[in-house]
């Protein structure tokens, strides 16, 4: 562990950390966010009355919505000049949502991704090749400063040119690789190309996270790889990577429960349910300055894994991230709304807004191909018209999500409907042995 | 001019059958059918009778259906009877979208018909000795 001391904390010790920080923070947002001062105000929540953890139930949930509206600085907790960074989500729903950080967060955040790599079994001897981006995206600067604080050698490569990444890895002797599960295939699969085998080389831990993967993808990965691959968890929203990670035991992940409180709730009645049961996450900072969040609704859906784990960690685990409460998909990293699809369609006569996404699986990425209805009542006669209409829905369609798709033109209500609505999205990733 | 059948097909199994089947079933006869086509998907070119009802039933059954100007002439049914009416219209600089010939049963002259983006190619073929042909010519024409 890289902070024993708060890693393995007693239960009853870290409940009242975690109330002591709690009531802190909700006086300071009252204070200091407008957002966050009608929402308590509206809903009849007096800060000051909260005397237990379990009095959560009573704060109002902050969404997507919420931050969206306040873009860019609304919801900042801390005057500009103690902001010292900014990141942003890599929605691309038109908004994009943007957190800020003061040195504390900075330095905090740090220290949990240097938690994040111990709990993967990197240690300061080791060398990491951080692949995930560079830049708004949380994930590149996030797992560099937690790879330095752990004192590792840290290259930080960004994403991107495949090839040299390859290089990197054999000629530097890289042991910890850091970046999405679907890179970290692609890498392997280069490396073979390239007359290197992967397995042969020093690297020996996969850090990966920012998009969801399944079991049949980590064996696939470690298989390809010779590693032990590590599912880590984070949102831009909460923090970036850091907020939870796998031990090397890889059986759930750990909430750093010291800063952040996770609750699960049943997205329809809001409720929380119990331990074990499955229900959207749902996140509290608890130290955070620049833009705490309160009860942020993650949209994720897991549960909590309730049992002790062997590691001696005692910050519960959440397991893998199953799926999504909203019709969120992530293609090759990048978040993507149908509804942006549907939107595209609508501005683009020929075409009806009826479509189905198919997802599978080229190799290591993910392949889009979007089946768009022919309007019932578009004049035409040629090859070359459809043609032309399908390269427009495809250029649209793909300025709109910053994904390459394929575009198939399909007959008018050919795209099965359940109770008058398409099936906007078949995924058959997972059913290729893919993620 | 003549009214053609434009729809559009998926280009996978039974799709042609189902158009032809719900032609056949409003007791809809077809006179000549061209299928132009790409990997994914492809256009059939349909002169039938009563072309609007046509357009209404394909359509009623979820078909992209259009009706699509064109014209068509008839032409000796010998060797080169196409390429003279091309040249006809090649000399007056008149360029033809797309082209198909059928020859009706009696077997005397071939019907070519073109799809033309020009007002006047009609009057040119005439002028060249060509019958331009009417709707009661092909078919049994309706009201839009």
């Amino acid at each position: 562990m890289y902070q024993p001391e708060l890693e393995s904390m007693p239960r009853h010790e870290l409940e009242a950390l975690q109330l002591t920080r709690l009531k802190e923070l909700l006086a300071t947002v009252y204070e200091r966010v407008p957002l966050y001062r009608k929402k308590f105000d509206s809903a009849g929540f007096n800060p000051m009355s909260l005397t237990s953890l379990a009095d959560l139930r009573n704060v109002p949930f902050t969404v997507k919505d919420d931050m969206r509206s306040a873009y860019p600085f609304g919801m900042f907790a801390a005057p500009l000049r103690d902001i010292v960074r900014v990141h942003s989500s890599s929605g691309t729903t038109g908004q994009i949502t943007v957190v800020g950080y003061t040195k504390g967060d900075i330095d905090r955040w740090a220290d949990l991704m240097a938690r994040t790599y111990v709990s993967a079994g990197a240690t300061a001897d080791d060398i990491v090749q951080v692949t995930y981006g560079y830049g708004l995206f949380t994930g590149g600067l996030g797992a560099h400063y937690g790879s330095e604080r752990l004192g590792a050698l840290t290259v930080p490569v960004s994403g991107g040119n495949t090839k040299r990444q390859v290089q990197i890895l054999r000629d530097f002797g890289v042991t910890v690789l850091a970046c999405t599960p679907s890179y970290a295939i692609l890498i392997g699969e280069t490396a073979k190309e390239m007359g290197v085998d992967p397995k042969e080389l020093p690297l020996r831990v996969g850090v990966f996270g920012a998009e969801p993967w399944s079991e049949n993808m980590r064996r696939q990965i470690e298989e390809l790889l010779g590693i032990t691959a590590i599912d880590i968890y984070g949102l831009s929203e909460v923090m970036g990577p850091g907020v939870a990670a796998e031990c090397v035991h890889q059986h759930g992940l750990h909430v750093f429960e010291d800063h952040f409180l996770i609750e699960i709730i049943d997205s329809e009645t809001l409720e929380a349910v119990p331990d074990g049961t499955y229900g959207e996450v749902v996140f509290t900072t608890l130290t955070k300055e620049g833009i705490p969040v309160i009860r942020y609704r993650t949209r994720d859906i897991s549960r909590i894994i309730p049992e002790p784990c062997v590691c001696g960690r005692t910050f519960r685990r959440m397991e893998r991230i199953t799926g999504r409460t909203d019709d969120m998909l992530i293609i090759r990293g990048v978040n993507v709304f149908p509804s942006q699809i549907e939107q595209v369609l609508a501005g683009v006569p020929g075409v009806a807004p009826h479509f189905q996404v198919v997802l599978t699986k080229k190799g290591a990425l993910d392949n889009v191909e979007v089946q768009v209805e022919v309007a019932a009542d578009f004049a035409f006669d040629e090859v070359r018209e459809l043609e032309r209409l399908q390269r427009r829905v495809k250029g649209e369609i793909e300025s709109a999500l910053a994904v390459s798709v394929a575009v198939r033109l399909v007959e008018p209500k050919s795209i099965a409907r359940s109770e008058g609505k398409a099936k906007r999205v078949v995924d058959l990733r997972d059913q290729q042995g893919g993620a | 001019m003549i009214q053609q059948l434009s729809v559009f097909l998926e280009n996978s199994a039974g799709h042609l059958g189902e158009l032809t089947r719900a032609l056949g079933d409003a007791s809809i006869n077809m006179h000549a059918l061209m299928v132009a086509d790409t990997e994914e998907f492809g256009v059939a070119r349909i002169i039938a009778d009563e072309p609007h009802r046509a357009k209404e039933v394909l359509s009623a059954i979820g078909f992209s259906a259009t009706l699509t100007p064109v014209t068509a002439v008839e032409v000796p049914n010998r060797p080169g009877g196409l390429a003279d009416v091309l040249e006809s219209l090649g000399n007056a600089g008149i360029n033809i979208e797309y082209a198909y010939c059928f020859v009706e049963p009696r077997g005397e002259c071939a019907i070519d018909v073109f799809k033309i983006d020009n007002d006047t190619a009609e009057q040119v073929l005439q002028d060249s000795g060509y019958r331009v042909l009417v709707p009661e010519d092909l078919y049994s024409p309706d009201a839009g």
